[in-house]
């Protein structure tokens, strides 16, 4: 059931690789996905009316939960998350072993920690790439309209008529396994619709009268989208990336599930489910599947509601009423 | 059945926000008997539009609550109906006309269906017969061929038509009272006037009473009898329309009174706008509640709200002032009026000099493209159609027009912000129109413009510092410490505003940040796009004041876009009328409006009330029938003809000449300096009686 990926890989990408992206992807994160310079006191504002949704404050307490548990998960957990112990397969839960050890004897507590680091990194990386380049070619698109524009949007037209995880599939197959080559697969059938947003706005903005002020007091095109269009159009492309974080956890178990992406000895979520695929029906095994697939709901609801309170909280509409 | 048709009794309307409690009315007394017209006037913001809403138990509740008060139509009490009662009352008894036609109309049903819906929800009436009903309404409010008019949309409909059709369903149901809420601020000022006349005959034919609420106090002089004066949600002063406005006796009334510019006078040497903003309705002053913007006050206006007292014993005209015996005294001294005379200073500077901006045979045409792969040029929307003007320095030229005329296109060509057709625009020795990308950008620092709307034009994510200093980032010009204090400064605002957000302010302060914007660096010649007409009236002449001083200290050159004349003759030195993408008129200000000699022009002037109900009722008013015509495809030979008061008039060989010959800019008789495009000019007095 496994699909040993050319061997030879392997030991290249497993453990160093992961830890070495972090600090980059961190860094990536910070610089595109921050929130644009708001007006302290609107930003307050919209900490005032996100505070009052007390779902999105449960969502943005796990998002918290796991943002800390990726960083410093791994040096906490009682185990190594890749030591098998062929000895002690499949074990309930246990005071040794809180939630188990899976099928290759690993601490299932152990994995999952490592698991929530991965879906983290591919996640965050993810959505901030794609963002980098929709929010960038959206903003050309919207901008400079022409040919630009229809030469963007059909490009657009293309990646989306793709399903995420076909498109995802045929690009790791093509590039090889490993974690960046999953992160620019899905970033690359996931920026569509952010630069479509990001055209949708730069489109308006375009015609709005501070964007006349600014030419007429002699500002040029780059000027205008970094420093009148991006600042105003970014809210609500920032809520998609948002909802698209948990599209995207899930599409990296599905793809590993399929045993396509991150090298079958790393212990990635959708990995753990497909291990224990045989144990399905078996009583007194549920903890094989049913703890990663817990992981993996938590982490999509946390970001969906994150994504729903910053949507409500940011929305014209609802400003200053109630 | 004794008593007023409608009255209004000690109406509290309270709104319960996280800022606070929001007093939109508090304490309203008002009544309105048939057949008369009730005027309630205030600024944005002073709860006019709530006390009406609230009538028709449009207000919901919460966050709305009503601590006190009583709507009494003909002695029933309207707040304490059951709402299924309330219902039947709305619209058919009262009827609501609303500010806005386009948004107040359905636009998935023809206009026919949705009256007819009206007739049949409160008559027993079939089908068939609510739509020959629909009709007949039409017909009464003036829609040409209504019968192929009630089976349009909305968007069929013109401006214009839409509030026509409005009023046809607001009548549906011979209503004893109309609420018309700001009913002619959308439209242009000849159909306003079109609009206001339907609503005097209706009046007059169905004796039916008319409550007009709005901010427009020329509106108010002509067209009613008594007025409300509203300030904080509290009614301040109340009278017929000639006590109100020949001695009011409160002193924001008579604030009010001095800062409106008048079109039938040349302009006072500066205008006297009450200084301050209007206050928030969640922390509205203790006492009177205009005491801080007020010259008067004293101690015993902060002690106590005074009350709305009668003038005079037995007198309907009652302030709730209790400095008002000094207001009457100060209305009464006459105001300092500068002797026309200004154009002859201009003229001998306009001989000596060059120009300051010199616009030679304009034009901007917009290409309509159609066709699915390729892109085919079929028509040609005419927004401006060969434009010259001159502009000495020192001085303002006002370019005046309904919407639609190709005003604004004219002054974004001219900066280059949107690129001329043909054309050629020349400010100081430079050719704007032959200069590259780069020489273009270097030269802004010459040619600045001020936008209409305070709202819009300034980025919602900048501090006032930001935006100022982009300029001199871009432009260079020296940035020391003291600059950006400086400029806020010159424009009236305080130096601790410069790290706040534009969110903050509120429009007239906005405005000023615009202003110091494109100020900054000196330039040369600036376009002023209707500064002042998306502010309140008391705001719009402190503006017009700061305009005026920044012109004498910087001896900057303006050209001022404007539709509201009466802002026009106060601060224009020349004035150029437009229509359809052409110039019709072109004179010095006081030749103008004293002598117009075009039709238009002429309409044009006759449409805008004057803030006097004694010199607005012996006015005669010349209504324009229709709408601008569509400028893709504008009338052949003379562009107005089709509007044309006095083409009705002419000879057949006379009319063929307004049909097949385009009309030049000519020398108008009897003075060098009057142009007008019109094969049959000639005077007509319509600013006086």
């Amino acid at each position: 059931m496994t699909h040993p990926s050319r061997t030879g890989d392997v030991p290249a990408v497993t453990g160093i690789p992961v830890e070495a992206a972090l600090p980059t992807a961190g860094s990536q994160t910070a610089t595109t996905t921050g929130p644009p310079r708001h007006p302290p006191g609107q930003f307050k504002d919209i900490w005032r009316r996100y505070r009052r949704n007390k779902l999105a404050m449960v969502g943005l307490l796990i998002v918290a939960i796991l943002v800390v548990t990726a960083i410093i998960g791994p040096y906490v957990t009682p185990y190594d998350a890749f030591d098998q112990n062929l000895l002690d397969t499949t074990a309930p839960p246990s005071p040794q072993h809180l939630l188990g050890t899976d099928v290759l004897g690993r601490d299932m507590f152990s994995a999952l920690v490592y698991g929530v680091r991965l879906a983290m990194i591919v996640a965050l990386s993810t959505v901030a790439l794609s963002l980098v380049l929709g929010v960038t070619l959206g903003a050309i698109a919207g901008f400079h309209g022409k040919a630009s524009d229809t030469a963007i949007m059909r490009t657009t037209d293309i990646f989306l008529a793709f399903p995420l995880l076909v498109g995802a599939i045929v690009v790791v197959r093509a590039a090889g396994p490993g974690v960046w080559p999953v992160i620019v697969a899905l970033a690359l059938f996931s920026w569509a619709t952010s630069a479509r947003l990001m055209r949708g706005q730069a489109l308006a903005l375009r015609e709005s009268e501070y964007v006349e002020a600014a030419r007429s007091i002699g500002a040029g095109n780059r000027r205008i989208i970094v420093r009148h269009i991006l600042p105003n159009a970014i809210a609500p492309v920032f809520v998609y990336a948002f909802t698209s974080i948990g599209v995207v956890v899930v599409a990296l178990a599905s793809l590993s599930y399929l045993g396509i992406g991150v090298p079958p000895n790393v212990p990635e979520w959708g990995r753990l489910i497909s291990q224990s695929v045989q144990f399905l029906r078996v009583p007194g095994k549920t903890h094989l599947w049913l703890s990663p697939a817990v992981a993996i709901c938590v982490t999509t609801l946390a970001f969906a509601l994150v994504a729903d309170g910053l949507r409500d909280a940011l929305d014209p509409k609802l400003r200053g009423a109630g | 059945m004794g008593g007023p048709l409608l009255e209004v009794r000690d109406l509290r309307v309270y709104f319960d926000t996280p800022a606070g409690v929001v007093k939109a009315v508090d304490g309203v007394n008002w009544h309105v008997e048939e057949g008369e017209t009730l005027a309630i006037v205030g600024e944005s913001g002073a709860g006019k539009s709530v006390s009406a809403m609230t009538i028709l138990g449009l207000v919901p509740s919460p966050p709305a609550s009503f601590p006190s008060g009583a709507v009494l139509l003909r002695g029933r009490s309207l707040l304490s109906m059951p709402e299924s009662e309330q219902r039947k009352l709305r619209g058919s008894e009262i009827a609501m006309i609303f500010q806005d036609p386009l948004t107040a109309l359905n636009p998935v049903f023809k206009v026919g269906e949705q009256i007819a819906e009206m007739v049949r929800t409160h008559q027993k009436v079939g089908r068939s017969g609510a739509s020959r009903k629909a009709v007949e309404l039409l017909d009464e409010v003036g829609i040409p061929s209504p019968a192929r008019r009630a089976t349009q949309y909305p968007h069929e409909f013109s401006g214009g038509m839409r509030q026509r059709a409005m009023i046809a369903m607001a009548l549906a149901n011979d209503p004893q009272v109309l609420l018309a809420d700001e009913p002619t601020t959308a439209l242009d000022v000849t159909v306003q006037a079109q609009i206001m006349t339907l609503l005097e005959q209706l009046r007059h034919d169905r004796n039916t009473a008319i409550v007009l609420i709005t901010h427009d106090l020329g509106l108010v002089a002509s067209h009613a009898d008594r007025i409300a004066v509203m300030y904080a949600g509290r009614i301040v002063e109340t009278g017929t329309s000639r006590e109100i406005f020949e001695t009011p006796r409160h002193a924001y009334t008579h604030g009010l009174l001095s800062s409106l510019t008048r079109m039938d006078q040349a302009r006072p040497a500066k205008l006297e706008p009450i200084p301050g903003q209007p206050p928030s309705l969640s922390r509205v002053p203790a006492g009177c509640p205009f005491h801080p913007r007020c010259r008067f006050a004293t101690q015993g206006c902060i002690d106590e709200v005074p009350a709305l007292l009668p003038v005079m014993a037995g007198s309907d005209h009652g302030a709730a002032c209790i400095h008002s015996d000094q207001v009457a005294a100060a209305h009464g001294q006459p105001r300092e009026i500068v002797t026309p005379g200004s154009a002859a200073v201009v003229e001998q500077a306009g001989n000596g000099h060059r120009p300051m901006l010199e616009v030679i045979d304009l034009v901007k045409h917009y290409p309509i493209r159609s066709g699915v792969f390729i892109k085919k040029t079929v028509g040609l929307v005419q927004a401006v159609d060969g434009i010259s003007l001159a502009i000495p320095p020192g001085s303002t030229l006002s370019l005046v027009g309904e919407s639609g005329c190709g005003k604004s296109t004219v002054a974004r060509s001219i900066l280059r912000l949107q690129e001329p057709t043909s054309g050629t625009v020349r400010i100081g020795e430079r050719d704007v129109t032959a200069l590259g990308k780069e020489d273009l950008r270097r030269a802004r620092e010459d040619m600045q413009i001020v936008f209409q709307d305070p709202y819009a034009s300034l980025n919602p994510r900048m501090t006032v510092r930001q935006i100022l200093s982009e300029k001199y980032e871009l432009l260079g010009g020296e940035l020391t410490s003291s600059t950006i204090s400086d400029l806020l400064d010159t424009v009236g605002l305080s130096v601790e505003y410069a790290d706040r957000y534009p969110h903050e302010f509120s429009g007239g302060q906005r405005q000023r940040v615009g202003i110091a914007r494109a100020i900054a660096l000196k330039p040369k010649f600036v376009v002023l796009d209707e500064p002042v007409s998306a502010l309140d009236v008391s705001i719009q002449a402190q503006i017009l004041n700061l305009l005026a001083e920044l012109q004498r200290d910087f001896g900057l050159t303006y050209l001022f876009i404007a539709h509201d004349l009466s802002v026009v003759r106060h601060i224009s030195d020349r004035v150029a009328v437009m229509y359809l993408g052409t110039i019709v008129e072109l004179a010095d200000r006081d030749d103008l409006f004293e002598r117009p000699r075009h039709p238009y022009t002429q309409a044009l002037i006759s449409a805008v009330p004057i803030p006097d109900p004694v010199v607005e009722r012996s006015r005669e008013r010349i209504v324009l029938t229709g709408d601008v015509p569509n400028p893709a495809d504008p009338p052949s030979g003379c562009r107005f003809r089709t509007r044309c008061w006095k083409h009705l008039e002419l000879s057949e060989p006379d009319k063929r000449r307004c049909i097949e010959v385009p009309p030049v800019l000519v020398r108008a008789e009897g003075s060098s300096r009057h142009r007008v495009a019109c094969h049959f000019a000639g005077a007509r007095e319509v600013l006086r009686g």
